[in-house]
């Protein structure tokens, strides 16, 4: 199978991720589609780092993923902190910050 | 550091991937050394708050985090004159392998954001009249027992501290990385701190967490957005070095469409970062739920920082393909300016009216940057500095006023304020005059600076559209001036309170920074003419 098909799998698996980052309420939902966005930036990352040949790519994944992870640690601190005030986490409930 | 990533030296071929001899990586530590201090600060900064007992924490916090940043500035400082960067040598130098551009822009860049850093350590330091504006127990829910608890002894997060270094690091670096990897670890490093501050307000701790939640999912969402142009970039290069890509745009004819994405997407991950429009929803509400320090440290030194990386993004990665961004940023620079504008006309809440105006400069500073020239360059590094000194005093003044529920941020309180407390309002005004770019302020120089450069560029339209909106920002600014000096105080309005040593340096230095640069612009004009005049190194 050629690399260029996982970069086509990447960038649909981008699309899911962008297209549920916008119509999803749950702020949980909304933080795990922009989890996929960077996973299928890694795909790609993979990807072409066969067809280039060289080794970036594969490293640059590794880091995506350390940064991915701390990501999670800050964002679920906040959303807990948002559950244990609101008792729910839809990003439509949050709406005090308006005009 | 992330210098270690592979450029050199890790060749194989498809199926094998073997790296034949790996050269040890070569760190220069004496260039890399104020952000290397800046990060070691704040990981001593954890170490205090581990070990050091709860009563010595803060006084010891403020000593590291004012003496970090003063020793990385004063190493700044030194680089820039002992390597004879600017004393007629060369663009600079890249160090770590590549990783880190140290050159006369990058030096500017973060000469201005710890100067800026320091201003507002000072107003995150301010405890006075027994108030932090920071969260006794962020852990506790608002309105519980446990937080009235916490709020009686006065006990408060002293982790800001670090968490303020921390992102300072990221910033230092952001505009220094030289490789779009390095560039996406120092945005995260800069980013992930900012979420957690915003959420930390002591009054009003609904919105604030609001405002976290928001600035987390749409930061997040953006730098999604970033990670896959970087991973477009690399597929079209093969190398997410900044200068591989620009020889790889000059000569590499082949999957246009690849580096087209990644020039948009790496685009909107950075314009988000400025509020360029149509990325500038978050601003309003981060900047109004966020406490007013953290507010300030945002409106200063992370639009210096993200301008800086954009800037460098777009003169060296992209800079052979001017005639496919330019167009676009040209559309884009003119929707900010004149968004921002309108919408702050409608603007009732003090915080939310800084935040639409900090939109609207960005699209000034925009129209520099499209003139893609030396000139561009220099006049936004002169208008990133005199717009963050004016930003710092300006929100260290909003702290100043306060209800008996916290800082008065609705407009109608402030009226009349110029009849009871005529410094505070007068000093307002004088930064408010700055933002509008009124001559012997900074923000005129500023201005004209930026116009100036667009103009040269044959940016004309830009321009007068660029005056049109200065125009209606004025109408905005002069209105609440008009409110604060020419109507009645509202009965039982705000407190004025005396402000600490701390914020009332803060103030001072700002109102004094705006004034001097507003009459002697030169000797900054000529150190930004000087640090642009070789443009970035590649």
């Amino acid at each position: 199978m050629s690399p260029s098909a996982y970069v086509t799998l990447s960038v649909i698996l981008f699309a899911i991720g962008g297209v549920g980052v916008l119509v999803r309420r749950n702020a949980i939902i909304v933080f795990m589609c922009i989890e996929l966005m960077l996973n299928a930036a890694n795909l790609a990352f993979v990807a072409f780092a066969r067809m280039h040949g060289n080794l970036d790519g594969q490293v640059i994944a590794f880091f995506v993923m350390v940064v991915a992870a701390a990501e999670v640690v800050v964002g679920l601190a906040i959303l807990m902190a948002i559950f244990r005030t609101r008792r729910s986490t839809s990003v439509d409930d949050a709406s005090l910050l308006k005009n | 550091m992330t210098g270690s990533v592979g450029h050199a030296g890790l060749v194989g071929h498809p199926g094998v991937l073997a790296a034949s001899t790996i050269a040890a990586p070569h760190i220069e530590y004496s260039q890399l050394a104020p952000m290397l201090i800046v990060f070691a600060a704040a990981l001593a900064g954890v170490l205090v708050e581990a070990f050091a007992p709860r009563s010595a924490r803060r006084s010891l916090h403020i000593v590291l985090a004012l003496g970090g940043l003063g020793a990385a500035f004063i190493l700044t400082i030194l680089i820039a004159a002992s390597s004879s960067i600017f004393a007629g040598g060369g663009a600079g130098h890249i160090a770590a392998m590549g990783a880190v551009g140290v050159d006369r822009p990058t030096l500017f860049i973060q000469g201005t954001i710890l100067v800026l850093a320091m201003l507002t350590m000072l107003i995150i330091a301010d405890t006075a009249h027994g108030l932090s504006p920071f969260v006794a127990q962020a852990a506790a829910v608002p309105g519980s027992a446990e937080e009235r608890e916490g709020l009686l002894k006065g006990v408060t997060h002293t982790e800001i501290y670090p968490l303020t270094m921390f992102a300072v690091g990221g910033m230092l670096l952001f505009p220094a990385a030289n490789d779009l990897l390095t560039m996406f670890v120092a945005l995260e490093v800069l980013s992930l701190p900012l979420y957690l501050l915003c959420g930390l307000a002591r009054r009003r701790r609904l919105l604030s967490q609001e405002a976290a939640m928001k600035y987390f999912l749409l930061g997040s969402f953006s730098s999604a957005f970033f990670l896959f142009g970087i991973a477009m970039l690399y597929g079209f290069a093969g190398s997410v070095r900044l200068s591989a890509i620009a020889s790889a745009a000059s000569t590499n004819t082949a999957n246009e469409t690849l580096l087209l994405a990644g020039v948009a997407l790496l685009g909107l991950g950075l314009l988000f970062k400025i509020g360029a429009v149509p990325f500038q929803g978050w601003k309003p509400d981060v900047y109004q739920g966020a406490p007013t320090p953290i507010t300030a440290l945002m409106a200063s030194c992370v639009v210096v920082s993200a301008f800086g990386a954009l800037l460098r993004v777009f003169y060296v990665a992209f800079g052979t393909l001017t005639w496919d961004w330019r167009p676009v940023l040209w559309v884009i620079a003119i929707l900010t300016m004149l968004l921002g504008a309108v919408i702050a006309i409608t603007q009732t809440d003090v915080k939310r009216l800084l935040a639409y105006s900090s939109i609207t400069h960005a699209g000034y500073i925009l129209t520099a940057v499209v003139a893609s020239s030396a000139l561009g360059l220099s006049s936004s590094l002169f208008y990133l500095a005199t717009y963050g000194f004016s930003t710092v005093g300006a929100f260290a003044l909003i702290t100043l006023v306060r209800d008996p529920s916290g800082e008065a941020l609705h407009l109608s309180r402030w009226a009349g304020l110029g009849k009871r407390s005529p410094l505070v309002a007068a000093t307002f005004a004088f930064f408010l005059l700055a933002f509008a770019g009124i001559p012997l302020t900074s923000g005129f120089t500023g201005k004209f600076a930026v116009f100036q450069a667009a103009e040269a560029s044959g940016a004309t339209p830009l321009v007068i559209i660029g005056v049109l909106a200065s125009a209606i920002a004025a109408f905005f600014y002069v209105r609440i001036i008009v409110l604060m000096f020419f109507s009645d105080p509202v009965p039982d309005g705000p407190a004025v309170v005396v402000p600490s040593a701390l914020t009332g340096t803060a103030v001072a230095i700002g109102a004094a920074a705006t004034l001097f640069l507003g009459i002697i612009p030169g000797p900054l004009l000529s150190l930004a003419n000087n640090a642009a005049t070789h443009l970035f190194v590649r």
